[in-house]
């Protein structure tokens, strides 16, 4: 099977990246082009196993066994191709904008950097195309630890300690629940394989020994121990986060880190409870209240919070708590949802984290409140903001809209009225949190002293950072019509279809 | 002919060669005569666990006089495991303190520390071949005076301190110990272990027994270092030269463990998990070792400290294994013995490197560091992400069979505990990292730069053999199933 063999060369050329980067430390335009060629080779190794995963092919990978019957294995299906497929688009995209923003910001450890980028993407690859929860888990804490150093790039006394939050939250409770829930389902199971219909459920029943009881618990084990995923309590370390470089808040963001927490979740919801599970057990009541809260209590904080990127941060967390309910409610409707909601999510929350970053290069602000008056001399980072902002509410004719549609209709589905409402109040707020600065840096009065400073020309960023940020922008809009072969592709999951 | 004495040339090897050291009263000869020995032990272990796997067991009779009444030496696949692990651990650190000991110690004590070392080693190989239970206490009494006064050679003024506290501590163990041994011997009348084992079955209603196995345990307990028996380790790990260090928090406690897991297994698991409590007992204590010395590594300022703290922490996961009972938990129990103490060896080197470059392990003092020293840093990360245990390396085995193993029991507050501490763990050691990767003020001198040669290697093969002994687990892994099977007389 060839197709195997691709999913392990995907997953190996981030890392060969990364020792390329090592080794061209001293020539830095070789050093990015060693990385955009990465990125780019990562993505056509990826999309060639398109062809393969809609004929129904699941080529798989053996790497090794690391203790008899708990192997390290990868395998190719719709919603870890999918994953792949975003995480190695957003690399390249990330690393053009990430040349213009650390050149102009003038960073030391550039090579840092980009190593410790390319190994994220080794991780977030890996995990991907994981195909069960132990081979999940070690990519999992790889991303962690390989994300650490991008938060903490800049090493000052407040990066540390945000780091400290960082790294203690993810590995704190991915070590101790994570571990718990993939402990407890292998010595339930004697298995963490990632199956069609869940390995809890023989048929329409549950296996033996296992309570619905039992199930519950197992489900909020693993869903706090994906403190990726952000859920109150645990969603301290994205605000936290904030210190480190908006390349590396993308990254966090759309291309790798909370992605994989939600992607895991769906993961588990899919493959290891099985689609329908939830609702014939009804075991996911208590979980799908706290992502409810989160929901709501993170867009409120969102409103209230001047800082750009932290205002933003806010906003992840709420949105990925529609990826978590739409994970717990499980039934077609929802997952296809929460599948393109990651997608739809990646590339408009990318958007608005590069005009964050545009705008702290070009004008040197971050707080909402001192945005007044830029669209003006931003144009086009700004129109890119309100196309990103309708994306992420979910308005038609942005991608956005779809993921809303099929999780309203979902919960719909589901007789969940209290969760529908939800699901569109959190739309609501989040019109709050992002349109009014937008609405203000057009049409708001700037502040004298800064027409003082800046004349009247026009503002706008690098070259390669608006490209990318145009590019990004443009995508959230094309994804309108492209989601239809998004749902082509995860209609492959046995029981999406 | 020679090939049957092999089992003992392994203990005389480097019992002949401490008071040659002596002799030659040249820190820098004894230095390499102990190596020569070190390695020819080494290898020698090597082949003595290569007979076990395929013979089973080797048997070594002392003087020729036949078992229950001479000495015997019995080699089987478990304490062939715990030798190959002291010989292999030696066998690193001898060349590694060749350059540090030269900063660490005064020069005309030098050859002592040599000297003492190989006793070290020596008792320690005695301890684990060794079947009879008087020549255990005799080789324990060697291989814990050899460490008080290795303790002691320490230049930091409390080394002695500790080492005599070390000393009144380890004493009152060593006598408890001995008083068991005199109690089992006054009720069964034999020394040799596979006999006693026989002749204790159906003597349990005697209150010797009972008060043998009592001295025993909590004497082993204090040499091992569990709690609340532990409060010698801190002090003696942190102010004893950091070769010291190294060695007796990877062979020293562990030893004792071992010697745990034969004392109490001598009565059989029929005994001790049914008609005892024992189960209870220590699982109770070791969760409190692990969550205290977790708990108060938080608080320390001084590396070693953390290490040696994070050292009471992993005696109690081992323990835990044992009170655990099942195959599941002592074979966990028993991997973690082996993976503890490379991880734990690692970072000790780690930081002997660190001292060696700035004469200090205080965490204040490593500001930024890691640009300077990047191997030695990448080491001690490789390290400390085994001590947290992060899949895929060493760290991770262990906890994952006692993790499992709770689960089968339902014992909940074990597993609550135990993973808590895997988290804590992240937070006193990533203190360290953070402070050794980035800095604000004031970055290390142009002068600090890595190790020498000598130091290095040897770091980095014990780091490499933490991830190693993470990702091929069937040695490890294989040969503690086998160890845990054949303790709880099982089959696998």
């Amino acid at each position: 099977m060839s197709g195997s063999w691709t999913i392990l060369f995907a997953i190996l050329t981030p890392l060969l990246g990364a020792v390329v980067i090592g080794s061209l430390t001293k020539i830095p335009n070789l050093r990015e082009t060693a990385s955009l060629v990465a990125a780019l080779i990562t993505l056509c190794l990826t999309a060639s196993l398109i062809p393969t995963v809609l004929e129904g092919g699941r080529p798989a990978f053996r790497l090794l066994e690391l203790l008899p019957g708990f192997t390290i294995r990868f395998q190719l299906e719709p919603l870890g191709l999918g994953f792949a497929l975003i995480a190695s688009a957003l690399w390249f995209i990330t690393t053009i904008f990430s040349i213009g923003y650390m050149r102009s910001k003038n960073y030391s450890d550039q090579t840092r950097f980009y190593i410790f980028f390319a190994l994220a993407i080794t991780a977030t690859i890996g995990a991907a195309f994981a195909a069960n929860l132990l081979t999940l888990y070690i990519f999992y804490e790889a991303l962690t630890l390989a994300t650490y150093p991008l938060v903490t790039h800049k090493g000052t006394s407040k990066d540390r300690a945000g780091g400290r939050i960082y790294i203690t939250i993810l590995l704190g409770t991915s070590l101790t629940f994570l571990l718990a829930a993939i402990a407890w389902t292998w010595s339930i199971t004697g298995t963490v394989a990632f199956v069609d219909g869940g390995i809890f459920m023989d048929g329409n029943t549950l296996i033996d020994g296992v309570t619905p009881g039992q199930l519950a618990v197992i489900l909020t084990l693993f869903v706090f121990g994906t403190g990726k995923a952000a859920l109150m309590p645990f969603h301290h370390w994205l605000p936290a986060a904030m210190v480190a470089p908006t390349p590396v808040s993308a990254l966090l963001h759309a291309v790798a880190v909370v992605k994989l927490g939600v992607f895991t979740i769906l993961k588990i919801s899919i493959y290891i409870f099985g689609i329908g599970t939830f609702s014939q057990l009804d075991i996911g009541q208590f979980i799908l209240y706290i992502a409810a809260t989160t929901l709501i209590v993170s867009a409120i904080i969102a409103i209230r919070e001047d800082n750009i990127k932290r205002r933003l941060a806010y906003s992840t967390i709420s949105q990925l708590s529609y990826i978590v309910i739409a994970a717990i409610i499980a039934n077609s409707l929802t997952l296809l949802a929460g599948g393109i909601h990651i997608a739809i999510h990646a590339f408009s929350k990318i958007t608005l984290f590069f005009c964050a970053g545009v705008i702290l290069v070009s004008l040197n602000i971050t707080k909402i409140s001192e945005l007044n008056g830029i669209g003006r001399k931003m144009p086009i980072t700004m129109t890119s903001w309100v196309i990103a902002s309708f994306c992420v509410i979910g308005i038609p004719l942005t991608g956005g809209f779809w993921s809303k549609w099929y999780l309203a209709q979902g919960a719909l589905e589901a007789n969940n009225l209290i969760i529908t409402g939800i699901i569109l109040l959190g739309s609501l707020l989040a019109f709050a949190y992002l349109i009014p600065p937008a609405v203000s840096s057009f049409f708001g009065n700037a502040k004298d002293q800064f027409f003082e400073n800046k004349p009247k020309n026009m503002a706008e960023a690098p070259l390669p950072m608006l490209g990318a940020i145009v590019f990004t922008a443009i995508m959230s809009v094309a994804l309108f019509f492209l989601v239809p072969a998004i749902s082509t592709l995860l209609q492959g999951i046995e029981g999406l279809g | 002919m020679i090939e049957s004495h092999l089992p003992a040339l392994q203990v005389l090897i480097p019992l002949i060669c401490a008071p040659l050291c002596l002799l030659f009263n040249n820190g820098r000869i004894a230095g390499i005569l102990s190596i020569a020995a070190i390695w020819c032990s080494f290898l020698l272990a090597i082949f003595l666990f290569n007979q076990t796997l395929v013979v089973g067991q080797i048997f070594y009779e002392f003087g020729g006089w036949t078992a229950p009444y001479g000495i015997e030496y019995r080699i089987d696949i478990i304490n062939g495991f715990v030798l190959l692990l002291v010989a292999g651990i030696s066998a690193v650190i001898f060349p590694y303190s060749l350059k540090i000991s030269i900063k660490e110690i005064y020069r005309e004590q030098l050859h002592l520390f040599y000297a003492l070392s190989n006793l070290l080693v020596a008792g320690l190989f005695g301890i684990i071949i060794t079947g009879d239970i008087f020549n255990v206490f005799v080789f324990l009494e060697i291989s814990s005076l050899a460490s008080y006064a290795l303790v002691s050679l320490g230049r930091d003024p409390y080394a002695t301190t500790s080492a005599f506290r070390y000393l009144i501590l380890g004493t009152i163990g060593a006598t408890f110990i001995l008083i068991g041994v005199g109690l089992i011997y006054a009720t069964t009348g034999t020394l040799n272990m596979a006999d006693i084992a026989v002749r204790v079955q159906g003597q349990f209603h005697n209150k010797a027994i009972l008060a043998a196995f009592a001295f025993l345990t909590v004497g082993i307990g204090l040499k091992a270092a569990l709690f609340p028996l532990h409060s010698w380790l801190p002090g003696a790990y942190s102010t004893a030269p950091t070769a010291v260090a190294a060695l007796l928090a990877a062979t020293s406690t562990k030893v004792s463990i071992y010697l745990f897991l034969r004392f109490v297994f001598l009565f059989g698991p029929a005994f001790i998990y049914q008609d005892l409590p024992l189960s209870e007992a220590i699982t109770i204590l070791a969760l409190m070792g692990i969550l205290v010395g977790s708990a108060t590594a938080l608080y320390q300022s001084d590396i070693k400290k953390i290490l040696a703290y994070s050292s009471v922490a992993h005696v109690g996961y081992i323990i835990l294994g044992i009170g655990l009972g099942d195959i599941l938990g002592l074979t966990g129990s028993i991997v973690h013995i082996f993976n503890h103490a490379i991880a734990k060896c690692a970072a000790f080197m780690a930081v002997g490197c660190l001292v060696y470059r700035i004469g200090s392990s205080n965490i204040n003092d490593i500001e930024g560091i890691g640009k300077r020293m990047p191997w030695t840093m990448a080491a001690f990360v490789v390290a400390s992400l085994s001590l947290i245990g992060i899949p895929l390396t060493a760290g991770f085995i262990g906890k994952w069979y006692l993790v499992i193993s709770a689960f089968e029991q339902g014992w909940w507050w074990v597993l609550l505990s135990l993973l808590l501490a895997g988290s804590l763990s992240v937070i006193y050691l990533w203190r360290i990292i953070e402070k050794a990767y980035f800095s604000d003020s004031n970055p290390q001198p142009l002068t600090v730069k890595e190790p020498p040669l000598l130091m290095l290697v040897p770091l980095l093969m014990v780091a490499a053999a933490s991830i190693y002994f993470g990702i091929s687990t069937t040695f490890s892994a294989g040969i503690a199933a086998q160890g845990a099977a054949a303790i709880l007389g099982v089959s696998l």
